[in-house]
């Protein structure tokens, strides 16, 4: 009953959503068709406006759109004049998709150990070295390390290719590269809620009943002490699988990333409001599932209708 | 199985399915290698002849569909294209077209005179909304039809008198009609897909093609892939079966698809990395070369004080063009005494004015503001950088305002401003002074001063000089090219001598980088095109 309610909430905050960033991007000066070649007559000016409805006033626009996307339709792009924008969505999201994955699975893979590892070993130097890594993987921002894994594996050992998407061996380093940014994090939230874990009373409880160490940490601390990394998982995710620009612009890759930053920068409204309706609806519905997934790993958590 | 378990393995499944879902859809389908590849800037914004603009554009669209004429591979002239030949009277306004008996459509149908009709219609029809539409008014009434002012299309100077036979008649003589003719605007576009389709034509399968490449596939901001269209009436010299044409985004990632093999070519000046240009100037791989294409600097002329001609010449003589090449752009760049870029056949242009910080003075003082005392502090508006050579903007920005201040002793702030914002801003000449720059569509001083006729959309300066006007328009009615030639460089004399609305700053010069032991075909010359066919790549990796 409980998701049930969210699911029905989802709506009109979508409604909401579309709504803020149609009215904001109007604002904004500049339109679509502002480029250094003029029209050749006013005419065609007019043509292209009533053709696309940016005549007509913001709210009737705003209607036309809402009345199209219901039916999965948002209109053609405004930049990519041969396309539509769900067209170019669908395009790009599974790419966007895989590579978001792949990273969350570097991210994950590297920093839930790490982060257990370095809350274990914490006073000894293995502790500290593990610390400086997480720290290093969290302070190099990704348009340094992509161009420098891209310096090394590409073009000193040629190992991997520089960019574009078109072999399992192209995806490696996006993939790397968008993981281990963000692989820093978890290990540090995978670090401090171990460190919390440790000191609850079951834990003191499992030692007394004389369990080895291995198996009071992977099988009573674990599913408690992972619950941070659980909840930031949600919003990392959405950000990971809707793309990202600096990586997708660093590899060439056809993801939606590029939409989300360059169709605002174009005036490329239903494109604008597509990207951002999609990045809602991703961030809501894997919101929910971080908290039905809470409710399973902790007994504690109950959500009440 | 205990609760957490089930948790567990329910999670598993759901990202396993997800993930082959998604893994499935994500990866390419094995495609074979391309022939060629080649790096070609910026994602096409469309490829429709009538709607695009931008040089990564027309690029593509030129192999895909051809008009009356085509560009020669080493000159960029004009040679026939599906008009084996022509007539023209002797008053140049009248031109007899005769296409090809050979010329088919990629599913072949004939190409017949009608199918120009309906393109160059197309194209001046306002409801297309075409901005290079204005390179068919030199056509009769076509501009009053474009405008929406004439109704009646069979009242343009177009018409079919047999089925291979095309008469277009122009309202004054034209000496670069048949430059114009290889312009994708005026490329010979399908009716039957079009009318079908719409907007979205281009993705008909099977697109009819009147050019050397069929549209094999096109992802966005992946690639365009050229299939060899073997019905083309040339084909028989087309060079490469399959042509991959890849957008990029960054200028080091260009770069480095080059270096290791991934790409035969780059060819678009905002995919050099400008930091790198001393290192990449002594490769034997990367190719300079002067084309149609000025930097420049717009004023807004109506507003004081750059409505004063003297101070826009006194801040012209200001600045030390030899330094923005040799210091900023680097790349062998000529600086510009006038709009025109050399190179143009039998043009000789105006030297406009030279470096003379004195004589700035001098007219500055006449203007009334003596060492610069109580000029008023302006902005020199640009737009943010897109990477590559664009990053000069700021920083040619930087060197006027120091030039400017050490010369004249006058102020200058940098007003930085997104491209959306930009060309608005200089439309409604929300603006002092600006940067602006342009390429030419054809060989001809007339692509740069065309702009600056008092009615041009594209002056977005404010002035308006009758002189200016006339001696353009007589010089365009002129039969002999001789005498035309020479009015022409009169008018550019008044605008880079005397009124300066801008002030050029320098030439462009077009980079390409290819192994010129491995591809053939690539000729620089002033007009920056290579058509793709005749590009030949001599061994296979």
């Amino acid at each position: 009953m409980y998701y049930f309610k969210r699911i029905l909430m989802l709506a009109p905050l979508l409604l909401l959503i579309s709504l803020i960033s149609f009215f904001l991007l109007h604002v904004a000066p500049g339109g679509p068709f502002d480029k250094d070649r003029k029209s050749a007559s006013p005419e065609i000016e007019r043509q292209l406006n009533a053709k696309y409805h940016l005549d007509e006033p913001l709210w009737r626009q705003y209607g036309r759109f809402l009345k199209g996307a219901v039916r999965g339709d948002l209109g053609p792009s405004l930049k990519y004049r041969n396309h539509t924008v769900a067209d170019l969505l669908l395009q790009g999201l599974p790419i966007s998709l895989l590579l978001g994955m792949l990273a969350f699975g570097v991210s994950a893979g590297i920093g839930i150990p790490l982060g257990f590892h370095n809350a274990l070993a914490r006073r000894s130097w293995r502790g500290h070295l593990g610390s400086l890594l997480a720290i290093s993987a969290v302070c190099i921002p990704v348009f340094v390390l992509g161009p420098l894994l891209v310096m090394v594996v590409a073009l000193y050992w040629r190992i991997l290719p520089p960019a574009l998407w078109e072999s399992p061996a192209h995806v490696i380093l996006p993939a790397l590269t968008l993981g281990l940014y963000y692989s820093g994090k978890v290990a540090g939230l995978m670090r401090e809620g171990m460190l919390k874990t440790r000191q609850a009373e079951f834990i003191t409880t499992a030692r007394a009943k004389g369990l080895p160490e291995w198996k009071i940490y992977l099988k009573h601390a674990m599913p408690l002490a992972i619950l941070p990394v659980v909840s930031y998982s949600g919003p990392l995710l959405a950000d990971l699988l809707t793309g990202s620009f600096v990586v997708e612009n660093l590899f060439q890759i056809p993801g939606i990333g590029v939409f989300m930053v360059n169709s605002s920068l174009n005036r490329d409204y239903p494109m604008v409001v597509g990207t951002v309706l999609l990045y809602a609806i991703l961030l809501m519905v894997l919101n929910l599932l971080v908290d039905w997934v809470y409710s399973r790993l902790d007994p504690r958590v109950q959500y009440q209708a | 199985m205990s609760r957490s378990e089930k948790t567990k393995s329910l999670a598993f499944g759901f990202l396993a399915a997800l993930i082959l879902a998604v893994g499935s859809a994500g990866c390419r389908e094995s495609t074979p290698h391309a022939d060629l590849v080649i790096l070609n800037g910026a994602e096409p914004e469309s490829l429709d002849p009538a709607a695009v603009t931008s040089q990564p554009d027309l690029r593509v669209v030129s192999a895909l569909f051809e008009g009356l004429t085509r560009p020669d591979p080493i000159t960029g002239n004009p040679i026939p294209g599906l008009a084996e030949r022509w007539e023209i009277s002797p008053d140049q306004a009248q031109f007899t077209f005769y296409l090809r008996s050979n010329a088919v459509w990629s599913t072949g149908e004939s190409i017949l005179a009608e199918d120009v009709v309906y393109s160059w219609r197309r194209t001046l029809d306002p409801a297309t909304a075409s901005d290079y539409a204005g390179q068919l008014f030199y056509l009769k009434n076509a501009e009053e039809f474009n405008r929406g002012l004439l109704k009646d299309p069979n009242r343009l100077g177009i018409r079919a008198i047999g089925s291979r036979i095309l008469q277009v008649t122009l309202k004054q003589p034209s000496f670069f009609f048949l430059d114009l003719c290889t312009l994708p605007a005026l490329a010979v576009v399908p009716r039957r897909a079009i009318e079908q389709h719409g907007d979205f034509w281009i993705k008909a399968q099977p697109l009819p093609v009147s050019g050397a490449y069929e549209l094999d596939r096109w992802r966005v901001n992946d690639r365009i892939r050229l299939r060899k269209n073997p019905r083309y009436w040339d084909a028989a010299n087309t060079q490469n079966q399959l042509v991959d044409i890849l957008p990029i985004g960054s200028a080091s990632t260009a770069l480095n698809l080059f270096m290791t093999g991934g790409a035969d070519i780059v060819w678009d000046k905002e995919l050099i990395p400008v930091e790198l240009l001393d290192l990449l100037l002594k490769r034997p791989d990367f190719h300079p070369f002067d084309y149609l294409g000025t930097y420049f600097i717009r004023f807004n002329v109506t507003q004081k004080p750059f409505d004063d001609p003297r101070i826009r010449r006194a801040l012209a003589m200001a600045i030390d063009k030899r330094r923005l090449v040799e210091k900023i752009t680097r790349a062998g760049e000529k600086p510009a005494g006038q709009m025109t870029p050399p190179g143009v056949p039998d043009y000789t242009p105006p030297g406009g004015l030279h470096y003379n910080p004195e004589l700035g003075r001098q007219l500055l003082r006449d203007a009334g503001y003596p060492e610069g005392r109580g000029f008023p502090a302006f902005k020199y508006m640009f737009n943010a950088a897109a990477g590559g050579v664009a990053n000069n903007h700021q920083k040619i920005g930087v060197e006027l305002q120091q030039m400017w201040k050490e010369a004249l002793g006058i102020d200058m702030e940098l007003r930085q401003v997104e491209t959306a914002i930009f060309f608005a801003a200089q439309t409604a000449l929300d603006y002092q002074v600006c940067r602006s720059s342009w390429v030419g569509d054809y060989n001809d001083p007339n692509t740069f001063l065309d702009l600056f006729l008092s009615h041009s959309g594209n002056n977005r300066t404010g002035w308006k000089n009758e002189r200016f006007d006339q001696l353009l328009e007589s010089a365009n009615r002129q039969t002999n090219g001789v005498q035309r030639k020479v009015m022409l460089g009169q008018a550019e004399q008044l605008l880079v001598e005397q009124e300066l609305p801008v002030i050029p700053l320098y030439f462009y010069r077009g980079v390409a980088y290819y192994d010129s032991r491995k591809i053939q075909g690539v000729h620089t010359n002033i007009l920056d095109l290579h058509p793709i066919n005749a590009i030949r790549k001599i061994q296979p990796d």
